[in-house]
């Protein structure tokens, strides 16, 4: 077999253009697969010509300058147009002859027939897209979620000012471990709930969902917050998942002296109590955290908050906050709640800030911050 | 991070000399000008910078300002502020061009000379406009950009060939050039060839070069004359030369195009 029919009949499409894309030699294979004739193309036609609209930009584009500082350019998938307007799916290589002073010669081109191929391309590309679509449907769903998972809003507690803010970990998308709950059972007697997790997720949340029904539902049958931990602690050893909680329980009660907390923690950071007169300072007594032990006990500690003064209840996405190695801490949330705020409000907004800041906006655990404020003048 | 790191700014020549400035266009990066930039140190500061997507750009600050052209200016600006550039020489290849032209509307007293290298204000056929594209074209060219970035993100090592004519190209430059990312190469061909700034170029104040090929299947003659035309203050010269890109098919004739325009 000789040189000549070897190129002519090759497995695949050539041609040889000049440095300014104009066809000078093209083989019988390609002039098969376009309809076109030699004669048509060969110093008639540039090879950007058998290419789409759409083809031609990415020639210009990207192919001749790849080709031009690089040499050579393999695997381009471009549509020939074949004489009759069919598009041929093809893959494309092209090498440049460099003639004397490195300036451009000759290009030579091999030309693959990729329409098999080009079709499974689009499945991987649909693939792609459905993929991300997906992506795209679990975030959302999973952002909603998590919106069930908390309140709406903190609740209005007449002679009480309360704010809250929650902010989940990372980017936000996926669902975390922490929660809260406000509720009153009672004229002047409220449950604040402060809880974490462990773990995060689509378990996370079935375990957060059956946490805050257990702690409303043991909280209207036995109001004292040690009695709702035991009864959680109880619901999570019987739970079909070998998760568990720490939880800061605190029953707001407002007598004829004003308001009153009771305090009892389930291996929960304790929350910290800022009156005028000194340093903020952590109340509560630790117990060992709910859903690992049946014989776990609990215990309350009371607190009166007085005109002025703040409890603030969190989780330990706030003390835990890292920058590098360093974490923000209890020293740095104490002095920055020693500051002092007009409101519940601007005392929670203040906290996440500052703990936002320390991690360069860019949280690695959840963060809950609850804070509860008897205002100056308590209205009747 | 720093604006000179984040759009991979090299600078060399006299650091007195007047600052030439080459911004590459859609689809590559800055080795665009290889051929050419170093012609003008001797004399000039010459600055070559990637967009951000591009080439060894920051492809973490890539972000909601680059869905319009007017994002780009505000890097080349930024660029400009930073390194403290004034009577600045600006060349523009391909949509560069039009981001040239918004930075110096935006900025005049900054710019001294406008270079614009085989530049369109639209792409898209218009009424009593041609601009040479179709809506269609542009919709095939964006498929054509995703088969040809299939493999991209799961690391696939460019082939680093031996080219021994041209010791020039280093290993680096196959690993960057002409790829990127491919949702951005997506979005910066979007706003590339469907951005309409015809009525910015009336708004040109500074002195302006237009270097036209004369057979460019992306910016055919009638769109470079258009861009001559509607601004005041500008030359117009043909390059005997194909392509879109003269800054490497005819380094020669470019340079000394763009030499006796910013010498004179």
């Amino acid at each position: 077999m000789d040189i000549e029919t070897l190129y002519e009949h090759a497995p695949c499409g050539f041609l040889s253009t000049t440095s300014d894309g104009t066809i000078v030699r093209v083989n019988q294979t390609l002039c098969d697969r376009t309809g076109y004739t030699a004669d048509d193309l060969v110093g008639k036609r540039r090879f950007a010509d058998l290419l789409t609209g759409g083809g031609r930009i990415y020639h210009e584009t990207h192919y001749a300058p790849m080709l031009e500082l690089e040499g050579r350019v393999r695997e381009i998938a471009l549509d020939i147009v074949a004489a009759d307007g069919r598009r041929l799916p093809a893959l494309v290589n092209s090498v440049l002859e460099r003639g004397h002073g490195g300036r451009t010669a000759m290009v030579h081109t091999a030309i693959f027939d990729a329409t098999e191929r080009r079709l499974y391309e689009q499945e991987l590309l649909r693939s792609k897209q459905r993929a991300e679509e997906s992506e795209a449907h679990a975030q959302l769903l999973s952002r909603t979620l998590q919106r069930t998972l908390i309140p709406p809003a903190a609740p209005d507690v007449p002679g009480l000012d309360v704010a809250a803010a929650y902010r989940p970990a990372g980017s936000g998308n996926e669902i975390g471990g922490d929660f809260y709950d406000i509720f009153e059972i009672a004229e002047d007697d409220w449950i604040v709930a402060v809880g974490d997790v462990c773990g995060k997720g689509i378990d996370a949340a079935v375990i957060t969902g059956a946490a805050r029904y257990a702690i409303r539902g043991a909280a209207v049958r036995e109001p004292a917050p040690s009695a709702v931990l035991s009864t959680l602690n109880q619901v999570l050893l019987h739970h079909d998942s070998d998760r568990f909680c720490t939880v800061a329980l605190v029953r707001m009660r407002r007598g004829p002296n004003g308001w009153v907390a009771s305090i009892a923690l389930a291996g929960h950071p304790a929350p910290i109590l800022c009156r005028p007169d000194g340093p903020p300072r952590a109340v509560g007594r630790l117990g060992i955290v709910a859903g690992i032990n049946a014989d776990a006990r609990f215990h309350e500690v009371d607190v009166a908050l007085r005109p002025g003064e703040e409890l603030v209840v969190f989780t330990d996405g706030v003390t835990e906050g890292r920058r590098g190695r360093e974490f923000f801490g209890e020293a740095r949330l104490i002095a920055t709640l020693g500051r002092g705020a007009p409101s519940a409000q601007g005392l929670v907004d203040r906290t996440l800030s500052t703990v936002m800041d320390f991690q360069y906006e860019v949280p690695r655990d959840d963060i809950v911050v609850v804070v509860l404020r008897a205002p100056e003048r308590v209205s009747p | 991070m720093q604006v000179v790191q984040r759009h991979n700014v090299r600078v060399s020549g006299p650091p007195h000399g007047q600052p030439i400035v080459f911004a590459h266009g859609f689809g590559c990066d800055q080795n665009m000008w290889r051929y050419v930039a170093h012609r003008f140190e001797d004399r000039f500061r010459v600055v070559l910078f990637d967009h951000i997507g591009a080439g060894a750009s920051d492809l973490d600050s890539y972000d909601d300002r680059h869905a319009s052209l007017a994002g780009y200016s505000q890097d080349v600006l930024s660029i400009c502020r930073d390194l403290d550039l004034r009577e600045i020489v600006f060349v523009g290849h391909s949509v560069s061009a039009m981001v040239g032209v918004l930075a110096a509307i935006a900025e005049p007293e900054r710019f001294d000379k406008l270079v614009l290298v085989g530049p369109s204000a639209r792409y898209i056929d218009d009424d009593g406009y041609t601009g040479g594209f179709s809506e269609a074209d542009i919709d095939e060219m964006l498929d054509s950009l995703e088969s040809n970035y299939l493999g991209w993100s799961s690391s696939m090592a460019p082939a680093i060939m031996g080219n021994p004519d041209r010791p020039e190209l280093g290993e680096e430059l196959t690993t960057s050039f002409c790829r990127t990312d491919p949702a951005i190469a997506r979005q910066f061909a979007e706003v590339t060839f469907r951005s309409d700034n015809r009525s910015d170029l009336a708004r040109v104040s500074t002195p302006t070069l237009v270097l036209q090929c004369s057979s460019d299947a992306i910016a055919p003659q009638e769109v470079g004359r258009f861009v001559a035309d509607a601004i005041d203050n500008a030359d117009f010269v043909l390059l005997d030369a194909t392509g879109h890109c003269p800054n490497l098919s005819a380094p020669d004739a470019t340079y000394d195009a763009i030499a006796a325009f910013v010498d004179a």
